[in-house]
């Protein structure tokens, strides 16, 4: 039978770097065809060319049998190609129903394309009111009016770059059902993701793009995690080692940490309390939105907490903002890279000046000492394998991954007593985690102590030697790690202290 | 003092008439900021058009050829701004003023044989049996076409954004367009085009005050209009039917103050000049507390990075 697409030698070279090298793939109707690729491996530059965003240099599309090759999205479209974004190509300002007529050709009026929204979101289990305006929706809500928009057009190709990285497991789930029942109705999916597990539950085949050549195939279903993941990285990944340090003395103790919330749609803190030990690594989980941003914004000093709550090494900390802290050995690296841990227009030497200038001495009686910056910032590339052209190079213009890299090395760097991390491996690619979370165990194994807030539990499991979970701004008694199975670790993230509280 | 000479019915239709050089060019403006282009060269692009429709009324002998002359000057220079701004990918703000300073320079050379002269008159439209109502007559119905056009063109500006799918297109242009190019909207030509509509207006503009309004050619005759229908777009929350309130409500007091400071009222000069500004901006501050905000992409340059 003739497939869906496929795809012959297709080549797209940008200067300096050829971002697809002679791929070829096919994919029949109804397949969930998964795309499986390191940072810059040419993923995203692939599906645009199918998307009909970039034109190859080289090479044939064919949909079903007949040569392809849109000049523009519309001409996709038209093909019947719909294409759910990374990141989100929504309208903040415009309504859920102005949002699905701009991406359609002919749309109705908004009146009936409200009605038609409803009857496709009520058929696929995608609740969703035309009406709302998208700035308000939460990011699972805002996927749904893309992938919405795309199923009004009636695709025989429905193409989602990395659509999980936003969504919490239940959304997720949701997701998976939706993408279930369409390959069942003869709807082909193409997945990019790097996520393994996703891949293995629900694709069919799986294409591997390593440095934008095509590296393998394989039917994910019956192949590990483990050897995807070699494929990706063409190396045998090395696994994390553990040292087995015996914890020293207490450096941070949290006692009865309260406090309000930030912001209307923050969490407030509530008797948040433990003992962190030199060279151990304490691992926090919990759903998104429980409080980690807070606890961390606490930590770091970014908000002050009333005294008696934090104490470093036996000192009162409550009291004092980031760069006496910095000074003082309690060092954090936020979650959100552009914005809060970098600042995304700045150079890298800026951005390492930023956080390190304390504990680097990088200026002087309020003079910036430039070459002992970039030197410091030299450092941080080359020991965390960030890949940029130099240290001028505007923290924006770096992929996630590779940014990640610097924003933790940086912290590492400094010789923290105290590291707060959160989520420090976020839309990382496998190798790249695996050395994140190998220079966070050297660091423990050094004498310091680690607090690794991540909504990942494989990672929390595989480096972490104490674990506890946020529920609503509660952090639940740290239990160690060794011996706990999924269903301990369930109970303490939906909320086991309730149950507790009930006993007493 | 006698504040019994000052005509009420007088003074609204005076204030028709002296908003509509600010209505004209801040309904422009707002349409060029709502797909996402701050063009701070308002003042220069009414200037030229003041000009162009100035000499080509007097050399046609007809208004209304300068009025579409006046227009089409105004674009052409918007397109200057056009080709800086979305092909040079320039600053926008520098670009504008740049803008504003050649396009006053380049009228006053234009203009250096049209000193002096007196341009044709336009004559009110007619309505007939409808300007012998009493109040309502000489207030809305004895007025130069243009008042009207003004008028028409917040009704089909608002029109257009609201109901149309080209309205629905230019608004999400102006709030995300690195979004809109993904979906294959031509964020360029579509930028272009509201630049040269903003242009378009902005000459009509200054033509009405050349050729209506005072009516005669003096260099840097449109004395800051343009720069108070830049601040009207912000005040007015970027919605025409606030832009047409604040041109009136500005247009108003500015009137009345004339007629107060006519009447011999106590209170210094100044303060009266300084009262139409005042009191325009607090009302439309006092509007916009609401949580309308201004276009996402407003001012940022578009680059399509493949």
């Amino acid at each position: 039978m003739t497939p869906l697409l496929s795809l012959t030698g297709l080549t797209k070279a940008y200067p300096g770097v050829v971002a697809n090298d002679d791929v070829s793939l096919q994919i029949a109707p109804g397949e969930v065809h998964a795309l499986l690729g390191e940072n810059g491996a040419g993923k995203s530059t692939l599906v645009k060319m199918i998307y009909g965003l970039v034109k190859p240099n080289q090479g044939e599309m064919r949909m079903r049998g007949t040569p392809f090759a849109p000049s523009e999205p519309r001409a996709a479209r038209a093909a019947g190609v719909g294409m759910v974004f990374q990141h989100f190509s929504l309208f903040d300002a415009l309504s859920v129903a102005e949002n699905i007529a701009l991406g359609m050709e002919n749309a109705p009026r908004l009146r009936d394309l409200s009605r038609r929204i409803k009857e496709v979101s009520d058929t696929y289990g995608l609740p969703l009111a035309p009406d709302r305006i998208v700035g308000d929706l939460s990011a699972g809500e805002r996927q749904r009016v893309e992938i919405i928009r795309c199923l009004l057009q009636d695709p025989k190709l429905l193409i989602m770059d990395e659509p999980t990285s936003v969504l919490t497991p239940q959304e997720v789930e949701i997701l998976f059902q939706t993408l279930r029942k369409l390959s069942g109705e003869g709807t082909a999916i193409l997945y990019i993701s790097h996520k393994l597990e996703e891949i293995r539950a629900l694709c069919d085949t799986a294409t591997i793009l390593r440095l934008g050549k095509v590296v393998g195939t394989c039917v994910p279903r019956e192949t590990t995690a483990r050897d995807m993941a070699e494929m990706m990285v063409g190396k045998v990944l090395s696994t994390p080692t553990r040292s087995g340090v015996a914890p020293g003395e207490v450096v941070l103790a949290l006692e009865g940490l309260s406090l309000p919330s930030p912001s209307a749609f923050g969490m407030p803190l509530r008797e948040v309390a433990l003992e962190l030990r030199r060279g151990e690594i304490l691992g926090i989980g919990g759903v998104a939105g429980n409080g980690q941003d807070e606890l961390l914004g606490a930590l770091s000093g970014e908000r002050r907490a009333p005294p008696g709550m934090i104490r470093f090494k036996g000192q009162e900390i409550g009291a004092l903002g980031p760069n006496n802290r910095r000074a003082m050995g309690l060092l954090a690296a936020p979650e959100e890279r552009l914005g809060h841990a970098a600042a995304p227009d700045m150079s890298l030497t800026e951005n390492a000046m930023l956080t390190g200038a304390v504990r680097e001495g990088l200026e002087r009686g309020g003079f910036l000492n430039w070459s002992a910056a970039r030197g410091f910032a030299e450092r941080i590339i080359h020991s965390f394998d960030v890949r940029t052209p130099g240290t001028g190079t505007a923290a924006r213009a770096l992929s996630g991954g590779n940014l990640q890299k610097f924003v933790i090395g940086r912290e590492v760097l400094q010789r923290p007593e105290v590291l707060v991390v959160n989520q420090p491996t976020w839309g990382v690619d496998a190798s790249a985690a695996a050395a994140i979370r190998q220079a966070l165990l050297d660091l423990a194994e050094a004498g310091a102590a680690v607090i690794l807030i991540s909504q990942d539990l494989d990672e929390l499991m595989e480096i972490a030697d104490r674990f506890a979970a946020l529920n609503e701004g509660r952090l639940s008694v740290p239990q160690p790690t060794a011996g706990l199975d999924v269903e301990q670790i369930g109970l303490m993230m939906g909320g086991a202290h309730g149950m507790e509280v009930a006993h007493v | 003092m006698d504040l019994g000479a000052i005509n009420p019915i007088l003074l609204i239709a005076a204030l028709m008439s002296a908003a509509t050089p600010i209505l004209l060019a801040a309904t422009g403006e707002l349409v060029a900021e709502r797909a996402g282009v701050l063009n701070l060269g308002v003042e220069g692009m009414m200037i030229v058009g003041a000009i162009c429709g100035f000499a080509i009324a007097v050399e046609t002998g007809s208004p209304l050829t300068g009025f579409v002359a006046a227009a089409a000057g105004g674009a052409v220079l918007s397109l200057l701004f056009a080709l800086l701004t979305q092909v040079a990918l320039a600053n926008q703000v520098a670009s504008g003023l740049a803008l504003t300073l050649f396009g006053l320079g380049l009228s006053a050379l234009l203009g250096q044989g049209y000193v002096g002269i007196k341009p044709p008159r336009m004559g009110d439209v007619s309505f007939g049996p409808l300007a012998e109502i009493p109040v309502l007559g000489p207030t809305l119905f004895s007025h130069d076409p243009i008042v009207y056009v003004g008028l028409l063109l917040v009704a089909g500006t608002w029109a257009v954004l609201r109901f149309t799918r080209a309205g629905l297109i230019l608004r999400a242009v102006g709030e995300n367009h690195d979004a809109a190019h993904a979906l294959g909207y031509k964020v360029v030509r579509i930028r272009t085009l509201a630049i040269m509509f903003g242009g378009a207006c902005a000459g009509l503009g200054g033509a009405y005050i050349s050729l209506i309004r005072v009516p005669q050619w003096t260099e840097g005759m449109t004395a800051g209009v343009g720069w108070i229908a830049l601040a009207l777009v912000v005040f007015a929350s970027w919605k025409p039917w606030r832009v047409l309130l604040g041109a009136y409500l500005f247009g108003g007091i500015t009137q009345l103050q004339l007629n107060l400071q006519g009447a011999g009222v106590a209170i210094p000069v100044e303060y009266l000049a300084m009262s139409p500004y005042i009191i325009t901006i607090v009302v439309l501050v006092i509007l916009s507390a609401d949580k309308s905000a201004a276009p996402a992409s407003l001012g940022r340059t578009f680059h399509a990075s493949n």
